[in-house]
């Protein structure tokens, strides 16, 4: 059974919005049928001020993609066109206070059903540009599509490239094979054989960052998130910052709560948007470095 | 335990008779069967007698025929590679489009490792083609490994047919009976199959034990090697608990085998008829005329089977189904894809397993509830308009691929 949050599940047992709407002047289709998951997205906007007036939604697909249509339809209502085209699918993640990687894909196609209503409200044709693949690293969501495009762009021969530039194998290194057997068919390609033992690239240091800089950002991040910490009882405080490590203490009620894993592996994700690189997040407790670094 | 369980394909509740013959096991009989004092002896005994307790429920000619193992998967490992291992001229494997992973993931393992598998299709309600089987048969092929049951739709391979053929060519057969042992008679001795995989917890025993059926003669080699425990012919210090339950359990499967046959086929068919009857747009997949008869798999067509499957879980109905979200892939179940179902209705397919546990109010509630159920998903459905599919469903709702 998938770890749907409490609003996933309220979402999916009492949709908004669903079903026909009429005088929708506004609908995107996208979707699916093979993969299972497919919705169609009916706006009502007003031509004067571009407000959307009403939203509804019918979705074929799983508990998370009709909550992901719920949520999306609730979102926009009452915004600008231009303001709803600003939701992201973390938005919709995050409003549903969050969905377990394997789903993420939902909350991309409540965000894809958007532009393309908005495009066909506006006259417009909307094309997708990206193509879907099986998950292989559930830790950071990333599908094979991904990485093998990755490989191609970046010229990349080793699981540390890939982990590099995509995030994939960063967490608990489960997909490693995964990643390799990728590896192996994107070399071959290039007349090349996969090489365990290859250095990794270069690793690019992000554009015109200094060390002090970087640690600056590290300390804006987690002061970001300590109000929420704090609310909690508890708080985070930064040691030491390693190449792409960075050593945390969790104090107050944070330090050993079940919940540090979780609270940790967002910190991680927050701190790689702004970094824009893979860092690891590694508390100083012995035992929790594991947890924090496994949890799926 | 309140709730319907109607996914006993999935794993089924451990009797508590078998639990009861399991207990003295943890505590006062811990010995290790191996050892040459009485703590040790009264266990090997007790292994002694779940051996003939299984042999007799798989109708095996000698009790030695009969490994316990880890689980199904295991088996099958085992057996599999040991054919390989055993025959190294022979490069060639012949199995089904719709086995377990259990199989076809070790397939796919296999032909990285340079051997040839032959995949054998299946018709729109999952049956084989014995011509083409005949055909891909040659002294080039190690083993066949053809399921005994299919556990998304219950149907049967003839298998026994299956196995004579191998035998003539000269190959193995192996089957994996996870889902057919304990509620299909059987008479090991009378066949040509050599090997047979067992699970305890599809027959009311615990997880964590299964058998592999070897029949006399056949030529092995182990997967684990170590002890001399199983003849040396499965390592490991045994799980005599487990043991001592499954035997338990398959005495128990073989007083229930004609309860099995026909009250629980008559709940099977009733729940079965009483759905199709009140849901419009839903059919029976497999061959209903030849499968388990615990096992009912019904496509609702228009809707997803997560969504469905969450919806009876609020009403405390489990059941399984053969979407591709409930198990994070991006296709629905390989078996109802090989089966040519079309993926409208192959991700809103919904597998109900029966046990002899299931009682006939059980059945009347989930008649009751399903359809409401099915209903309320499908007024969220693109494809669906008032009681009925929209005109032309496939051109009504026509997304763009994101």
């Amino acid at each position: 059974m998938w770890d749907y949050s409490d609003k996933v599940k309220e979402h999916f047992f009492q949709p908004r919005n669903a079903g026909p709407l009429e005088d929708a002047n506004g609908i995107g289709d996208v979707g699916s049928i093979s993969c299972g998951d497919a919705l169609r997205l009916m706006l009502k906007v007003e031509p004067e001020t571009d407000i959307i007036l009403d939203a509804h939604f019918q979705t074929f697909g799983c508990g998370s993609a009709i909550a992901s249509s719920s949520a999306l339809t609730e979102m926009i209502k009452g915004k600008t066109l231009d303001e709803a085209l600003k939701v992201s699918n973390q938005d919709i993640a995050d409003y549903l206070d969050g969905l377990p990687p394997e789903k993420m894909h939902c909350s991309v196609m409540g965000r894809e059903a958007l532009q393309a209503a908005v495009a066909n409200y506006r006259g417009e044709v909307w094309s997708d540009d990206h193509e879907e693949g099986a998950l292989v690293c559930k830790c950071f969501a990333v599908d094979a599509v991904m990485i093998e495009d990755t490989i191609r762009a970046n010229n990349l021969s080793s699981v540390q490239d890939v982990t590099n530039y995509t995030k994939a194998g960063g967490g608990c290194s489960s997909c490693h094979e995964g990643i390799e057997e990728i590896l192996a068919k994107v070399l071959s390609e290039r007349g090349e054989s996969f090489n365990p033992g290859a250095q990794p690239k270069e690793e690019a240091k992000p554009a015109g960052m200094t060390n002090l800089q970087r640690i600056k950002k590290i300390e804006a991040v987690l002061e970001s998130v300590r109000p929420q910490l704090k609310r909690d009882g508890g708080d985070i405080e930064l040691l030491d910052v390693d190449g792409k490590t960075i050593y945390v203490s969790m104090t107050g009620a944070c330090a050993g709560c079940q919940m540090e894993a979780l609270t940790l592996q967002g910190i991680q994700q927050k701190l790689m948007e702004e970094l824009k690189e893979f860092i690891k997040i590694v508390p100083t407790k012995a035992g929790a470095l594991t947890r924090a670094s496994c949890h799926p | 335990m309140t709730g319907i369980y109607f996914d006993n394909n999935a794993t089924t509740r451990v009797d508590p008779v078998v639990v009861e013959a399991m207990l003295p096991y943890f505590t006062e009989q811990f010995g290790n069967p191996s050892s040459m004092h009485s703590f040790g002896n009264k266990v090997g005994l007790a292994i002694k007698k779940a051996r003939m307790q299984v042999q007799e429920l798989l109708g095996a000619e000698h009790d030695s025929e009969i490994i316990f193992t880890s689980c199904g998967t295991e088996s099958d490992s085992t057996a599999l590679l040991s054919a390989l291992k055993a025959q190294p001229e022979r490069k060639e494997i012949i199995t089904t489009t719709v086995e377990h992973p259990a199989i076809l993931t070790l397939c796919a393992y296999l032909e990285k490792e340079g051997y040839k598998v032959h995949y054998l299709k299946v018709d729109g309600k999952g049956r084989l083609d014995l011509d083409e089987y005949k055909k891909l048969l040659s002294d080039q092929t190690a083993v066949v490994s053809v399921m005994w049951a299919n556990n998304e739709t219950g149907t049967f391979f003839p298998v026994v047919e299956m196995a004579e053929l191998a035998n003539a060519a000269g190959a193995m057969f192996h089957t994996d009976a996870v889902q057919a042992v304990g509620k299909v008679p059987l008479n090991l001795k009378d066949t040509k199959i050599d090997m047979l995989s067992v699970s305890g917890h599809k027959l009311h025993a615990p997880k964590g034990i299964g058998v592999l059926y070897l029949k006399r003669g056949t030529r092995f080699r182990p997967l684990l090697r170590g002890g001399h425990q199983e003849r040396g012919r499965r390592a490991g210090t045994e799980n005599t608990t487990s043991i001592v339950g499954l035997g338990r359990a398959a005495e128990m499967a073989m007083e229930a085998m004609a309860f099995e046959n026909t009250e629980v086929a008559r709940l099977r068919d009733k729940l079965e008829a009483g759905i199709l009857a009140k849901v419009p747009s839903s059919f029976v997949t497999g061959d209903p005329s030849n499968r388990l008869p615990n096992t009912s798999n019904i496509a609702f067509e228009y809707i997803e089977g997560e969504a469905i499957l969450l919806l009876l879980n609020k009403f405390g109905i489990a059941a399984s189904s053969g979407s591709a979200c409930t198990s994070g892939s991006l296709e629905p179940s390989h078996v109802m894809r090989a089966m040519g179902i079309p993926y409208t209705a192959a991700h809103g397919t919904v597998r109900f397993s029966l046990s002899r546990y299931s009682t006939e109010a059980e059945v009347d509630r989930v008649i009751a509830v399903v359809p409401e159920i099915i209903a309320q998903l499908r007024k969220l459905s693109p494809y669906w308009d008032g009681d009925k599919p929209k005109a032309e469903p496939d051109k009504a709702f026509a997304p763009t691929y994101a």
